[in-house]
């Protein structure tokens, strides 16, 4: 069955990124599909490559990061969210005029339609959030 | 049509758990996650509304034992689950609704 992710929560502030992390690898590891992970909200933070979080706690962006790698996963923060938040790929921080980037291999930016296309391609779409 | 309607705030906090058991049909099915895991407890005054429920209700286990607690402590009637019977709970409905 195809589901899709949506996350609306950041890391360490709730539980949600975690409880989406360990159902969508749940998911995977009984042969369901993961149509895409999207990140809305403050979920963006979820894609940031600058969370250096302490050495004896998990690491949520690399995880998410390594879990789409792993499963080539379509990892998608929403663009207005995520440039409100300061999270900007490559691209965008030229765009911008910013002298960084700070969005994590494996994630990419896009727009809200990536999730109605989203909820339209899969059989279920499951949102965690606050 | 059935509806798993999942519930991740605590009851003693939030309303969500009250309105969803209002809302639910007799073959949807409620899955308690996260703080939600509060409303499964035995021995408050949400255990009486939960056992009255014609919906099917559920608690996520790792997060009942995150909290410190176990299944000796769960209401008669609540199933736990681990992620796998989520995932199932979430194949087997039609469609997801997240008490956010």
């Amino acid at each position: 069955m195809k589901f899709a992710i949506v996350v609306n929560e950041g890391p360490y502030t709730h539980q949600a990124s975690d409880t989406a992390f360990q159902f969508t690898r749940a998911a995977l590891a009984k042969g369901h599909e993961i149509v895409r992970v999207f990140f809305y909200h403050d979920g963006v933070n979820n894609g940031t490559k600058l969370a250096v979080p302490p050495q004896d706690d998990r690491h949520i962006p690399n995880n998410w990061a390594k879990l789409g790698k792993d499963n080539q996963l379509d990892l998608v923060l929403c663009i207005a969210a995520a440039q409100r938040r300061g999270i900007l790929d490559e691209k965008e921080a030229k765009r911008q005029g910013k002298d960084a980037s700070n969005v994590i291999d494996g994630f990419r930016i896009s727009g809200l339609g990536q999730l109605i296309e989203a909820g339209i391609e899969a059989d279920r779409t499951v949102t965690f959030g606050d | 049509m059935s509806i798993l309607h999942t519930v991740n705030k605590s009851p003693f906090q939030k309303n969500d758990l009250r309105s969803c058991l209002n809302h639910a049909n007799s073959d949807d099915a409620i899955l308690l996650i996260e703080d939600g895991v509060y409303g499964a407890l035995s021995g408050t005054e949400f255990s009486l509304l939960t056992s009255s429920s014609d919906a099917d209700i559920y608690c996520l286990k790792a997060d009942l034992a995150a909290r410190g607690f176990d299944k000796n402590r769960v209401s008669d009637g609540v199933k736990l689950v681990d992620y796998d019977g989520f995932v199932d709970l979430v194949a087997q409905n039609d469609a997801v609704n997240s008490w956010l």
